[in-house]
């Protein structure tokens, strides 16, 4: 371990706060409920407060590296920047609200301890590519996403999630490869991997161009698997056998983020973002992200099934982060970054309260949403928060996002971003509002279906307890991400940090 | 100290288990005690051996005091050394799980013949000479066709007569090489030889027999027709040991003959060597992906993995270095993730009573420290990180970019992608119920963790690449002294 | 042409012959024979080749060889033999199964 400074142990702590607990619960018996909890719980809170530490520290100027030797020339490097912070303080939050959603989810069935320790793996593996601190190390921990989610994926043990564990592997894997080539060509050429504020890449040759535009090509994607850039987008509706927490963590913590941290990554920290525009990658980029945000709404439009309009929504709504990284200048990063955070508080709502749906009254397709809202108003009160987030009504969180996205292009000299952002707009408000038009304006069924006990929480009303928390509170998160947006402890003013030091370095 | 240094542990890691498995022959009762001793005595005097090389430099070790050329020299380097703590910490793992493996009845048979195994293997990655790596080779062989036929069903019994003819084989045609080498430079040293050996058509015919002998003995595609039903039909301990460790022995002759002789004019038997390496990458994994049960699955994944150890010659050829160290590493890392999926498949053979691929019958939940042992060691198979797979593929990957060998690379991704196709083939069934369910039988815990160690041993290994180079650099400066360029190409 | 390279030659020549045999051959027997075959022409070109053109006395190193050799020829065979019985009690000819036969 050389290179300890004294600071390396943080970002050692807010790894192993979440590899501890899952270790330790792998080996825990079935039945040790409460210990199981404590250690998930106690896990979380333990990256919270090691999160918020390092927080604190960035703004005042610290900083936070860990490095160890790999291999002959890379070292294994975490690094607490703004940008991984961001991601980290997301990530710690939602990982804390999924556990104690899961906790509820599933509680009484089966192979928990599995469940869980995976799960915590996966948070490990998300802390890990968030402070990655150069390419090999975020290869390390993207792919180990990858393994740690497909036991989550298939975790029912049905032929259904077999199938679906399959194709879910066959993108990401395939996905996983090119990224590696791309990885293994870049190093070949530069003899570094390190992310730094202005990319490695300036100084080279222009004889590298061509070749540089191919690893470019690669490593997008490679990422734009997990971030569901069409066409590499097929496993996320797929993935949707999977349980309503890991759902919540496939679309919002972990996995279409990492792809989508990891363009960032890749555009401002290794090409950086001057010289991936003289190169004239991003300019394509943008086009394959506006596709990708059109496309997803259309297909969501079609979806009966809840959780697959939800997924489509996700395939749409992810590409804004791209966008907003390749629309070279400061307000559009900033939509396109804080658009991370704003997605993630809005799309885990969604995905909570259709797990509510499903768990509560065994409601799986949107027809069957018939006035829902009088039998669970606190979840569809969630709902709706989160849904017009991603239609961009005021002042939920997403309507930032489209803001700085919409001002962005403006300023950058791309008008036509501004008709894919109000068409994409229009159709997501074509895909959620007949939502809620059902489920608080129509009547609903005679009677309701009881799929679990929950008279001990709120009688008839509503659900369990650990599972309405959860998506309420997340709802107001997003609210006051956009409410309080002009506030110094809001995630756009981070984000206007992150984006003044890719800008005016 | 320094009289624990002067002891010559070449010397003990041969006996040891020769005089073991003499003594499992005398008193059959005793086999089992005999072997673990024997086997935990030899890591022990591997152990004084490393650090005994790490204070003192390359071992060197007359036996009876001859000398060569007519004596025969014990001689071990960072690459022997790395190669004899394979064997070490494989055998070891393998033996506490081929303790309650076997019924009383074959473990009479398994430890006397496993121990002349390890003697032969130690003996012949302490070889310096061709010809003592003959002797060597030829016992190691022996043994493992030995320990193939143990359980006498037929389709074993087949396996080994056919895995025998192929070991004579190749041995005769190694052997026919040694006579050539030795009669045009007069010596079978290979140190010596490093220093006489010009390029004629008496050394071009040797290096074409003593490759074809060691590729068929490594099972080198199109060699390889005779590894999948020996090593399927095994029982589980020998297939892991077969996989793990004997393979690698012809293969540690060819590299060697390969670094230290060939190295510097056979560029372009190279290159056919690299393209053979690549066509078995394919066609390997092409294979695995097409069995329906685990123990060909595996032994055809075998075929696909020495496929990548032979990407080290066309690599090394066109002037890498580190080209030994690639190879120890690669070798050690398939040693310990192939060693832990062998004995992962036994542990679900003993499972379920069968090795159906798609009767695997959730065993996930029921066996989940196999599974886990299965899984962590694929993980290293497909070269996915973090495990020494993905830091062997790594390297290999770094090489042949640098050389712009841009088939080599698109065949190790594919090759990764393939593999990853046939395991998760086995992870997905492993989630699901059969079927037919069927009851769990229960499988000894000595046994599941023994698989699982050894597959936490090929994730660990990931990172310690660092000391794995250190020992062959050592080795570079001592070796370039003696025995002039071979290892600065 | 001196008489060692005509021994040399001819050892070759049983070197190929017994290739030919190994791989033509079913029976398992006529194998290991093809086998022994190729050994006696490994041995008889390491004797040949110990003298060396121009030197008088012949090196003693490849007689070494070729003893140890015989050895460990004599033990492959025994194993061989050995197995082929065992194969031939349990399937009721000495012929090698097919490659998947379970």
């Amino acid at each position: 371990m050389d290179g300890m400074s004294g600071n390396a142990w943080l970002p050692l702590m807010v790894v192993a706060s979440a590899l501890l607990p899952g270790l330790i619960i792998f080996g825990l018996p079935e039945e040790k409920v409460r210990l199981r909890t404590v250690l998930n719980l106690s896990g979380a809170f333990a990256k919270i407060f090691f999160t918020g530490w390092m927080l604190w520290g960035v703004y005042h100027g610290n900083s936070y590296e860990m490095r160890m030797a790999f291999l002959p020339g890379l070292d294994l490097v975490l690094r607490a920047d703004s940008l991984s912070l961001l991601f980290i303080a997301l990530s710690s939050v939602l990982w804390l609200l999924t556990t104690v959603y899961a906790i509820g989810y599933l509680e009484n069935s089966p192979h928990r301890s599995r469940f869980f320790g995976f799960f915590s793996l996966c948070v490990t593996s998300t802390s890990g590519v968030a402070m990655s601190g150069n390419l090999i190390t975020f290869l390390l921990f993207y792919e180990l996403l990858t393994l740690v989610t497909y036991p989550l994926v298939v975790h029912r043990g049905t032929e259904a999630a077999r199938r679906a564990g399959q194709i879910y592997l066959t993108y990401t894997i395939s996905g996983g490869a090119l990224l590696l080539l791309g990885v293994v060509w870049l190093y070949a050429i530069t003899g570094t991997l390190e992310f730094s504020p202005q990319g490695i890449l300036y100084h080279l040759d222009t004889t590298y161009h061509p070749a540089l535009i191919a690893i470019f090509v690669l490593l997008i994607a490679g990422l734009g698997v997990k971030a569901a850039l069409v066409p590499l987008h097929g496993w996320l509706p797929e993935a949707m056998v999977a349980p309503a927490p890991v759902s919540a963590l496939l679309h919002a913590v972990a996995v279409v983020k990492a792809g989508a941290f990891g363009i960032v990554r890749v555009v401002y920290d290794i090409y950086g973002i001057d010289f991936a525009a003289e190169l004239g990658v991003t300019g394509p980029l943008a086009m394959l992200a506006a596709v990708t945000i059109l496309y997803g709404s259309l297909r969501a439009l079609a979806q009966d099934n809840l959780k697959r309009r939800l997924a489509f929504s996700t395939v749409s709504q992810v590409s804004y982060i791209t966008l907003g990284v390749a629309i070279v200048g400061p307000l559009a990063t900033i939509g396109g970054v804080v658009h991370l955070v704003h997605q993630g508080l809005m799309k885990i709502t969604l995905f909570f309260c259709a797990g509510n749906l499903a768990e509560t009254l065994g409601i799986h397709k949107v027809r069957e949403m018939n006035g829902v809202g009088r039998r669970m108003p606190w979840t569809m009160a969630a709902f709706t928060l989160g849904a017009f987030g991603m239609i961009g009504v005021p002042p939920v969180a997403g309507f930032i996002s489209k803001w700085y996205l919409g001002l962005g292009a403006l300023e950058a000299g791309e008008p036509w971003v501004i008709p894919v952002l109000i068409g994409s707009s229009l159709l997501n408000a074509a895909y959620f509002l007949p939502i809620l038009h059902r489920a608080w304006f129509r009547d609903p069924p005679d009677s309701w279906p009881v799929m679990r006990d929950t008279a001990r929480d709120f009688g008839d009303k509503e659900t369990a307890w650990a599972l309405l928390l959860p998506p309420v509170i997340t709802a107001l998160l997003a609210l006051f991400a956009g409410l309080l947006a002009s506030t110094w402890f809001s995630p756009l003013e981070w984000v206007q940090l992150i984006a003044q030091r890719a800008f005016y370095h | 100290m320094s009289s624990l240094l002067a002891i010559d542990w070449g010397v003990i890691a041969i006996l040891l288990p020769l005089a073991g498995g003499t003594a499992c022959v005398l008193w059959p009762a005793l086999s089992k005690p005999a072997g673990l001793i024997s086997v935990t005595g030899v890591v022990l005097a591997i152990a004084g051996l490393g650090w005994r090389i790490m204070e003192n430099g390359i071992y060197r070790h007359a036996v009876g005091g001859w000398g060569a050329p007519l004596g025969i020299d014990l001689f071990a380097d960072g690459l022997s050394l790395i190669m004899l703590i394979m064997t070490a910490l494989v055998g070891l793992g393998i033996s506490f799980y081929a303790r309650r493996y076997f019924s009383p009845r074959d473990a009479v048979r398994f430890w006397p013949i496993w121990l002349f195994l390890l003697a032969a293997l130690n003996a012949l990655f302490l070889s310096a000479d061709i010809f003592n790596l003959y002797v060597t080779l030829e016992m190691t062989g022996l043994a493992a066709v030995a320990l193939t036929a143990l359980t006498g069903r037929i389709d074993a019994l087949g396996g080994a007569m056919r895995y025998l003819l192929a070991t004579l084989l190749g041995s005769l045609a190694y052997l026919l090489g040694v006579a050539l080498l030795y009669h045009d430079a007069g010596s079978v040293d290979i140190a010596t030889l490093a220093q006489r050996i010009q390029p004629n058509a008496a050394v071009w015919t040797a290096l074409g027999l003593m490759s074809a002998g060691l590729a068929l003995k490594t099972a080198l595609f199109p060699l390889s027709f005779w590894l999948p039903p020996a090593h399927a039909s095994a029982p589980a301990p020998v297939s892991a040991l077969l996989s793990a460790l004997v393979v690698k022995a012809s293969f540690y002759i060819l590299l060697r003959l390969w670094l230290e002789l060939f190295g510097d004019f056979a560029q372009g038997a190279s290159m056919l060597l690299g393209l053979l390496g690549a066509a078995a990458i394919l066609w390997g994994s092409l294979q695995a992906l097409r069995q329906t049960r685990i123990k060909l699955l595996v032994a055809y994944s075998t075929v696909a993995q020495i496929g990548y150890l032979f990407l080290i010659y066309p690599l090394a050829s066109a002037g890498n270095g580190i080209a030994a160290g690639m190879a120890a590493y690669l070798a050690f890392s398939h040693a310990l993730a192939k060693s832990a999926m062998f004995l992962a498949a036994g542990n679900l053979m003993l499972f379920g009573g069968h090795d159906r691929i798609a009767d695997l019958d959730r065993a996930v939940q029921r066996l989940p420290l196999t599974v886990a042992a299965f899984a962590l060691a694929g993980v290293s198979i497909m070269g996915l990180p973090p495990s020494s797979g993905f830091v062997g593929k790594w390297l290999l990957l770094d090489a042949a970019m640098s050389q712009g060998r841009w088939d080599l690379a698109v065949v190790m991704i594919i090759g990764g992608l393939l593999a990853a196709g046939y395991i998760f083939k086995v992870l997905g069934y492993a989630f699901t119920q059969a079927e037919v369910p069927h009851d769990a039988r229960a499988v000894p815990a000595g046994m599941e963790w023994a698989a699982l160690l050894l597959a936490i041993g090929a994730i660990l290994l990931g990172f310690m690449a660092s000391e794995i180079f250190a020992l062959i650099a050592v080795d570079l400066v001592v070796n370039a002294d003696e025995a002039g360029t071979v290892w600065t190409a | 042409m001196t008489n060692a390279f005509l021994y040399a030659l001819a050892g070759s020549g049983l070197f190929v012959l017994g290739l030919h045999a190994l791989v033509m051959h079913a029976h398992v027997l006529r194998k290991i024979l093809a086998i022994n075959v190729m050994g006696s022409g490994v041995f008889l070109i390491l004797v040949a080749l110990a003298r060396r053109s121009g030197e008088t006395t012949t090196d003693p190193v490849p007689h070494a060889m070729v003893i140890t050799g015989i050895v460990v020829a004599v033990s492959a065979t025994a194993l061989a033999l050995a197995l082929m019985l065992k194969l031939a009690e349990k399937s009721g000819q000495a012929v090698l199964p097919d490659k998947h036969g379970d």
